[in-house]
């Protein structure tokens, strides 16, 4: 008997969507993240060479080279990710661009390129690996790092964290989401929903160093995630060819809990079944508020916490033709002989 | 008293009058809307055909600091400074006193009448104007009179000189874009001073201009008009820019271009995208993230840009990134003077970045090159796969000066080696990085290449041909020694220099916007001292093959050059020690653009040494 060998929709195999072979320590929160993006990336089916993946410095901005070997990578400067990206993607409108991140590359060094992207709402799925800690230089805080958390060696941190989350609303993000290594099928379904938004999706995931920051105490531990993990709703991402599933409803309405679903520009949608609380993830002043109340509770909150896609993206607003700007022809970029007579005359 | 300001003070002792050869100088306070005066009367010079520049001396302020423009009237066609003007048109009182001790002897000066002070020279030609009077009579709305009150000197000058009002009136339709109200309003404040000088003030000085044919076919351009153009038609797709004197108004000039002959003719869509980033550091990563994804990307910047924009021209440098980046040089270090001209980045650019670092600098000279340059940078930095800087200065970049047309590009847009899916299709393996034609430039993919070999992981670390990171040694320097071949193929294809090789032992080096000055200064000293020397300006680095068989030709080299330290020199000096004796430096910065006799005087005191 042959080995059956599974294809999703385009007939690639998951394999096909793998990396080289990480060179993170084992056990690296960031290692999970990578899978999660080979699974989302496989099970909708993206063509990997439409895909460019775009990284900074730290443990995080090596990570692409782990995941997605059919795509072009570009593993550039600490803290200058969001330029390239925005360059590559105005270059070729049509490439979709995942950007990984970490703490340090984009709560430190790089806040104001992260900010300014957001503020453009430049097409991309930016993922922020936040593990409190900067691991190549072996163990400081980061700007994320907790109030008083305490790292043998270096010290107790006496400066409040940067919340990743609240920079990109404050900066007008149009996606904004977090999630935990660790939740599988919470981080995949955010993913293929950024994948689907079409303007800049910001994801932090809270990734534990297991290395130099994995002590309970920690809010960015294994042990801490897993127990604090409070996620708003679950949720699920229904691709174009899905039918929305009526047992859904039904089964929602008989515990009282309505799920709330959120289409996106190319008709597909996030279905968010609520659990605590039922939260609307269209309301900004909401998001501002459970962010903080989180943040008070020492609690981390994960699942879609804003969504808006009423406002136009950089490739929007810039009115650029629909063929990449990377394959005009001569004719389209060379002015004639006549123009240049006519600005000569003119002068 | 300067060699030049001898020979017109001779002149004037002999009671020759003096035409077409002297400076006008137009002493304002910025922001008071003195350029339309300033260009109305560079303009009509020039459509009588004689050679004239024109240079802003300008502050680095929004209103209220004292500003002086430049016209350079020339039978010779000399464009570069003079370093005393003739004419004198005083309208500010907080500088008219070093104004006037400015005027070469013989001199002229227009002022406003209702000034009441002394002048303190009995050698000058004093012309009161009557601005407040004449203004009196003309129907203009409060807010213009400032403005209006510059077409006074206007008239006061055109009917002194001898500027025919036809002339004057053809500026003023062109620089109000034909807008009959407008015009008429101008028209009547010059005519009104033109008439009262006719009427009652009788000529009393030696200067005047009289019609030429020297400006037949030329047009009168900025160097910043002149890249941005030559960037339209080089393809630029991409702009991302940081606002930052003097380069500003290269991107204005893009915007306007652009916006005019890159439109897709069936949806109006722009086939271009301008971004205005946070910072340079931002703009310099559009640039390269562009043109690694193959779009032509440009920024503009100046220094303080350009130190900013380190990092970024490492990693173009080590992972292999197309991208333009025009540096319009200001004086530093630090903010520095950031409206005046120097050509102090030279080294700074060349060597930029930590770690061995070289980068292609194109050096253009005059309005024919920034224009040319603009576009060939393009083909340069895609077919060598790394940045390349353009390095013009201010002096260049927003002064006024005459030029031939621009010729249409004579070749094709060149992309340099991209591998498309059907290459890929063709061949075994890709690796990025190879040097499969020995030039030291690999082939490369643009993202997007539907096929499963295409994708590379571009990175600034350490990489084998693969473009896999590696640490090894030899990994290391092999690529190392590889991106230096790269440099040396670069060094054939850049911009040759332009040389006039007469048999001279001597020679005069330069780059850049010091030719003006130096084309003068070679005339004065053959015809007034007896010197020739075989001149050579550089218009590329890494220097051409051409360069060093130069050098090698000459006993003594003046390396003339607008900074203290003498940059281009010293890189000569790396690049040639045997020859480093032999090269003496000539370099001079405060600011302005140098003078013929800066560079006479410059070169006499070096001989013998």
């Amino acid at each position: 008997m042959g080995v059956v060998r599974t294809t999703n929709a385009i007939g690639l195999t998951k394999a096909d969507y793998g990396g080289r072979k990480s060179t993170l320590c084992p056990g690296c929160g960031h290692n999970s993240i990578s899978n999660q993006i080979i699974t989302a990336a496989y099970e909708l089916g993206i063509n990997p060479h439409t895909v460019v993946k775009m990284s900074g410095i730290g443990c995080s901005s090596k990570s692409p080279a782990y995941f997605l070997s059919r795509s072009h990578g570009f593993n550039g400067l600490h803290g200058r990710m969001p330029s390239a990206a925005t360059g590559a993607v105005l270059a070729n409108r049509h490439l979709t661009a995942i950007g990984v991140s970490g703490d340090g590359d984009t709560g430190s060094i790089g806040l104001g390129q992260f900010k300014h992207m957001v503020r453009r709402n430049l097409p991309i799925v930016y993922i922020v690996e936040n593990n409190g800690v900067y691991g190549l230089t072996k163990g400081q805080f980061s700007a994320t790092a907790d109030l008083g958390q305490t790292i043998k060696k270096i010290g107790t941190n006496d400066l409040p964290p940067i919340d990743i989350c609240l920079e990109a609303l404050a900066a007008d993000a149009t996606f904004v989401a977090r999630s935990f290594s660790g939740s599988v099928k919470e981080v995949v379904e955010l993913l293929k929903a950024a994948l689907h938004h079409n303007g800049t999706a910001v994801l932090d995931i809270i990734s534990p160093c297991v290395t130099f920051n994995n002590s309970p105490d920690s809010t960015k531990s294994f042990a801490y995630g897993k127990e604090h993990a409070n996620p708003l709703h679950d949720i699920t991402f229904i691709p174009l060819a899905d039918e929305i599933i009526l047992d859904d409803y039904e089964e929602a309405e008989a515990d009282g809990k309505k799920p709330r679903e959120v289409q996106l520009h190319d008709g597909t949608w996030i279905r968010l079944r609520p659990l605590a609380m039922d939260y609307d993830p269209t309301d900004k002043m909401a998001a501002m508020r459970v962010l903080e109340e989180a943040h008070l509770r020492q609690e981390l909150l994960t699942g879609l916490i804003y969504y808006d896609n009423s406002r136009p993206t950089m490739i929007d607003s810039l009115q650029i033709v629909d063929t990449p700007l990377a394959l005009l022809s001569e004719a389209q970029m060379r002015p004639s002989r006549e123009a240049l007579e006519r600005v000569m005359a003119s002068l | 008293m300067s060699l030049l300001e001898t020979k017109t003070a001779e002149q004037q002792a002999q009671g020759h009058p003096i035409v077409n050869d002297f400076s006008i100088v137009a002493a304002t306070v910025n922001g008071s809307g003195s350029q339309t005066a300033n260009g109305v009367i560079l303009r009509a010079l020039f459509k009588m055909g004689i050679p004239v520049s024109g240079k802003n001396l300008f502050p680095s302020n929004i209103k209220g600091l004292p500003t002086w423009y430049w016209i350079r009237v020339s039978k010779d066609g000399y464009l570069g400074r003079q370093e005393h003007p003739a004419v004198l048109v005083a309208m500010n009182m907080a500088t008219v006193a070093e104004d006037v001790a400015g005027v070469v002897p013989g001199g002229v000066v227009f002022y406003p009448d209702d000034w009441r002070i002394e002048f303190g020279r009995d050698d000058l030609v004093f012309y009161p104007m009557p601005v407040k009077s004449l203004l009196k009579d003309v129907d203009v709305a409060p807010r213009l009179r400032d403005y209006i009150e510059n077409m006074v000197y206007v008239g006061a000058v055109a009917a002194v000189l001898g500027i025919p009002l036809e002339y004057i009136r053809e500026a003023v339709s062109f620089f109000l874009g034909g807008k009959e109200k407008a015009i008429k309003l101008n028209m009547d404040v010059v005519e009104a001073a033109y008439r009262h000088f006719r009427e009652h003030l009788p000529k009393r000085d030696l200067y005047s201009v009289e019609p030429m044919d020297k400006t037949d076919g030329l047009i009168l351009i900025d160097g910043n008009t002149a890249g941005a153009l030559g960037a339209v038609f080089g393809g630029v797709s991409v702009v991302a820019w940081y606002p930052i004197t003097p380069s500003t108004s290269l991107i204005d000039a893009l915007r306007d271009y652009l916006a005019l002959l890159r439109r897709d003719p069936e949806t109006g869509k722009a086939t271009y995208a301008i971004v205005q980033a946070e910072d340079e550091l931002s703009a310099v990563g559009i640039v390269l993230g562009a043109g690694w994804a193959g779009a032509r990307s440009m920024t503009a910047t100046s220094g303080p840009g350009i130190s900013l924009m380190a990092e970024y021209a490492g990693l173009g440098y080590s992972a292999e990134l197309p991208g333009v980046i025009w540096d319009v040089q200001r004086v530093g270090p630090s903010t520095g003077l950031p409206t005046r001209t120097s050509q102090a980045d030279l080294m700074f650019v060349y060597f930029l970045s930590h770690g061995d670092t070289r980068h292609v600098v194109l050096l253009p000279g005059n309005m024919e090159e920034c224009f040319e340059f603009g576009w060939r940078a393009f083909d340069l930095t895609e077919y060598l796969q790394t940045p390349v800087f353009v390095l013009s200065d201010l002096d260049l970049g927003m002064n006024i000066w005459m030029s031939r047309k621009f010729d249409y590009p004579d070749e094709p847009i060149n992309r340099g080696k991209v591998l498309t899916k059907e290459d890929l299709d063709r061949i075994q393996s890709f690796a990025r990085y190879k040097d499969v034609d020995q030039d030291g430039i690999g082939y490369r993919t643009l993202p997007g290449t539907d096929h499963p070999m295409a994708a590379y992981f571009t990175r600034g670390t350490g990489h084998d041909e693969y473009a896999n990171y590696s640490e090894r040694p030899e990994d290391y320097f092999e690529n190392a020694r590889r991106l230096l071949r790269k440099h040396n193929t670069a060094r054939k294809i850049v911009p040759k220099p332009v040389i006039e090789h007469d048999g001279c032992r001597e020679a005069i080096v330069c780059y850049g916007s010091v030719e003006p000055a130096i084309v003068e200064a070679r005339d004065i000293l053959r015809d007034r001292y007896g010197r020739e020397y075989d001149y050579m300006r550089i218009r590329a680095l890494p220097l051409s093959p051409e360069v060093f068989d130069f050098v090698a030709a000459h006993d003594r080299i003046y390396v003339v050059e607008n900074n203290m330290e003498g940059q281009l020199r010293q890189i000569m000096m790396i690049e040639m020690p045997e020859h480093a004796a032999r090269m003496v430096s000539v370099a001079h910065l405060d600011g302005l653009p140098l003078t013929a006799n800066f560079v006479v005087e410059g070169v006499l005191e070096q001989e013998g040494k």
